[in-house]
C-alpha cells in the first residue's frame, strides 16, 4: 500500500506558490541552473551599473610606472601594459559587452518581429522578397557578416550593435514568421476578422502578444551570441576601438606575446567573456524550459 | 525529386546572386576607398595623382559597371587585383585554402568524434547527475570564446614546453603535424562539439520517446541494442544537419583562430584585407565563405533524402 502525502506532492508541484516571493523560490528550485544563469547576469548588470563604485582605480588612467604589475593588493589583476588596472578595465567592459548584448539583441528583434509579422501575416509576394533576403543574409556566418559590416560601416559603438543586429534580423524573422503562420490559422483571429477588425490591429493587438514567449527565448539565446561576438569583433581589432575597456579588445592587445610574460592579461578578459555569456546561456536555456515547453529536453 | 532539385538549384543561385550584390555594395558605401587610405597615410594629396590611380584600379568607373566586371570575371577565374600586393586575388586566395580546409576537417572530426557519443550518453542517462554535468560542460563550451581558448591552448604550450607553437608549413613529424594542425582545430572543435552534442542529445531524447522503442523493450531487446541499434540509427540523421549549421559555425571560429595561431589560412587573410580596405580579396573571400556555406547546406539537403528513405522531396 502506497501512501501519498497529498502537502508535499502538491507543495512540489508549485501549488502553494501563490504570491510573487513563493513562486520565485518555486522555480529557483525547480531550475537551478537557470538560477544560477540569472545571478550571474544580475552580477554584470550590478558591476556595468556601479563600475564607477565597484573600482579605486579609472579605466583609462595610464601608469607607465606600473605597467604589467602581476596582480597584488593594489591592482588585483594586475596591469597591462599602460599600467591600466585590468580589474577596473574588466568592470568598466561589463558596460560595453552589456551596451553591444542589449541593443542589438532589440535592434535585430524589433526589425525582425516587423518583418517576420509582415512576411507571415500578409504573404504573397511581401513574403516572398522577405524569405530571399533571409536567404541571403543567413547564407553568410554571423562574424563574417558583422566583419564586413564594420568594416563598412567604421569601428565605434553604435556601429558594432547595427553590425551585429543585421545577422540577427533573418533569424527572428524566421522564428516570428513560422509561428505568425500557425496563428493566423488560429480561432481566435478569424474572430477577430468577424467582427471587422483591421488587419493591422490584427496583426499587432492580436499576433504579436503570442509570439512573444518564442521571441523572449530566442532573444536571451542570442543574447550570449551578440556578446561573443562583440568579443571576436574587438579582438580583431575591428570592433569597439581604444580607449574603450572591451573585453575582446583587451585580450587583442594582449594575446599572444604576453601569454608568456603577462598570463593575467590574457586569463581575466576570457574569464569575464566566457562567464557573462555562460550565464546568458544559462538563463536562456531554463527560459525556454519554462516558456516554451514543447522545445524541452 | 528531379523537380526538387532542379528549384533548390534555381534558387540557390539566386541566393548567391543576392550575396554578391549584397557584399559589393556594402564594401562601397563607406566615403573613402583604398586610395583615400593610402593618400591619408603619405599626407599629400595630389588629385591629378589620385585620378589616375582610381582609374588604374577602375573605382573611377559607375558601380554597375563596376560590380558586372566583378561578377564577368569571376566567371571566367579572374577575381581581379590585390589592391595592396598587387598580385593576381587567385593567386593570394588559392594556396591558402588547403590550409583552412584541412583546419576545417580535423575541427569536423574532433567535433562529431567528441560530440556525438557524449551526445548519446547524455540523452541515455537523461535526468542524471552524468547529463548534468554533460550539459554544463557542452553549455560552457558554448560560451567559451574560441579565441581565448586558443590563447589558453598556446599558454599550455609555452607551460609545458617553454616555447609557443608556431605554424609549420610542411609538417614533417607527427609532433609538427600535431602542433601545426591539430591544437587550432582543438580550439575551434571544442565548441562545435558542444554544439554537436546538444543536438545529439535533443534528437537521441526524441526518439527514444517513439513507440518503436518501447516495443523493442517489450521485446526483450538490450539497452544496448535499443540504445545503439534502435535509437541511435535513427537519431544520427537530424545530426548530417548539423553539418551544414556547422559549416557557418566553423567558419566563425576558423576566423579569430588563425589570428590567434598566426595560421595564413583564408580566414586569417580575410580579416587581414579588411583591415586594408582590399576590396577585390575582401568580396571574392566573403562570396567563396557564401558558396561553402550554401552549397554545403544544398549537399547536407540531399544527403538527407539519401539517408532516409522516409523523405522524398516531392512538390
Amino acid at each position: 500500500m502506497v501512501t501519498i502525502d497529498y502537502d508535499s506532492e502538491l507543495r512540489r508541484a508549485g501549488a502553494n506558490a501563490n504570491t510573487f516571493w513563493r513562486r520565485v523560490r518555486f522555480l529557483a528550485r525547480r531550475h537551478v541552473l537557470g538560477t544560477v544563469g540569472f545571478a550571474i547576469m544580475a552580477l554584470f548588470v550590478f558591476s556595468a551599473v556601479f563600475a564607477d563604485v565597484i573600482c579605486r582605480y579609472s579605466p583609462l588612467t595610464v601608469d607607465s610606472a606600473h605597467a604589467l604589475a602581476a596582480p597584488s593588493a593594489q591592482h588585483w589583476l594586475g596591469t597591462d601594459s599602460f599600467g591600466r588596472d585590468v580589474w577596473a578595465r574588466i568592470v568598466h567592459g561589463a558596460r560595453i559587452s552589456l551596451a553591444v548584448g542589449i541593443g542589438s539583441t532589440t535592434l535585430g528583434g524589433f526589425f525582425g518581429v516587423m518583418i517576420g509579422l509582415a512576411s507571415g501575416y500578409l504573404s504573397g509576394w511581401v513574403d516572398l522578397v522577405f524569405q530571399r533576403i533571409t536567404d541571403i543574409l543567413q547564407a553568410l556566418p554571423l562574424l563574417v557578416l558583422a566583419l564586413v559590416m564594420t568594416a563598412a560601416l567604421g569601428p565605434s559603438l553604435p556601429n558594432v550593435i547595427i553590425a551585429i543586429a543585421i545577422p540577427l534580423v533573418p533569424i527572428v524573422a524566421r522564428v516570428i514568421r513560422a509561428n505568425t503562420l500557425a496563428l493566423r490559422e488560429q480561432p481566435f483571429v478569424e474572430a477577430a476578422k468577424s467582427i471587422g477588425m483591421s488587419e493591422m490591429r490584427i496583426a499587432l493587438r492580436h499576433v504579436l502578444p503570442n509570439t512573444l514567449a518564442p521571441l523572449i527565448v530566442l532573444a536571451t539565446a542570442q543574447l550570449g551570441s551578440t556578446i561573443l561576438t562583440e568579443a571576436s569583433l574587438s579582438f580583431l581589432g575591428l570592433g569597439i576601438p581604444e580607449p574603450y575597456p572591451s573585453w575582446g579588445r583587451m585580450l587583442s592587445e594582449s594575446s599572444a606575446e604576453y601569454v608568456r610574460t603577462a598570463p593575467w592579461l590574457v586569463i581575466f578578459p576570457g574569464i569575464a567573456i566566457s562567464l557573462a555569456v555562460f550565464g546568458t546561456n544559462l538563463f536562456g536555456d531554463a527560459l525556454r524550459d519554462i516558456l516554451d515547453p514543447r522545445q524541452r529536453g | 525529386m528531379f523537380a526538387y532539385i532542379v528549384r533548390r538549384l534555381g534558387l540557390m543561385i539566386l541566393t548567391l546572386i543576392g550575396i554578391s550584390i549584397v557584399i559589393f555594395l556594402l564594401l562601397r558605401i563607406v566615403p573613402g576607398n583604398i586610395v583615400d587610405i593610402l593618400f591619408d597615410a603619405a599626407g599629400y594629396v595630389d588629385p591629378a595623382d589620385k585620378a589616375s590611380i582610381e582609374k588604374q584600379l577602375g573605382i573611377d568607373q559607375p558601380l554597375v559597371w563596376q560590380y558586372l566586371h566583378w561578377i564577368g570575371g569571376l566567371l571566367h577565374g579572374d577575381l581581379g587585383y590585390s589592391y595592396v600586393s598587387e598580385k593576381p586575388a587567385l593567386e593570394e586566395i588559392l594556396p591558402r585554402i588547403p590550409i583552412t580546409a584541412r583546419l576545417a576537417a580535423f575541427a569536423l572530426l574532433f567535433s562529431a568524434s567528441i560530440g556525438i557519443p557524449l551526445g548519446v550518453l547524455s540523452a541515455v542517462k537523461q535526468g542524471t547527475k552524468l547529463d548534468y554535468a554533460l550539459r554544463v560542460v557542452s553549455l560552457s563550451g558554448l560560451s567559451l570564446p574560441s579565441f581565448w581558448l586558443g590563447l589558453l591552448i598556446l599558454m599550455a604550450g609555452v607551460a609545458m614546453f617553454g616555447s609557443i607553437p608556431i605554424f609549420n608549413p610542411n609538417p614533417k613529424t607527427f609532433g609538427e603535424m600535431f602542433s601545426t594542425y591539430c591544437l587550432p582545430s582543438l580550439a575551434v572543435a571544442f565548441r562545435s562539439s558542444a554544439l554537436t552534442m546538444r543536438i545529439t542529445r535533443s534528437s537521441m531524447l526524441e526518439i527514444l520517446r517513439q513507440d518503436y522503442i518501447r516495443t523493442a523493450r517489450a521485446k526483450g531487446a538490450s539497452e544496448s541494442s535499443v540504445n545503439f541499434h534502435h535509437a541511435l540509427k535513427n537519431a544520427i540523421l537530424p545530426v548530417i544537419t548539423v553539418v551544414g549549421i556547422e559549416a557557418a559555425f566553423l567558419i566563425g571560429g576558423l576566423i579569430v583562430t588563425e589570428t590567434v595561431f598566426n595560421v595564413p589560412g583564408v580566414a586569417r587573410f580575410l580579416v587581414e584585407a579588411i583591415r586594408w580596405r582590399d576590396y577585390p580579396i575582401v568580396q571574392n573571400l566573403v562570396m567563396l565563405i557564401a558558396v561553402v556555406v550554401v552549397v554545403v547546406n544544398f549537399a547536407v539537403d540531399m544527403l538527407y533524402a539519401v539517408f532516409d528513405p522516409r523523405i522524398r522531396y516531392t512538390d
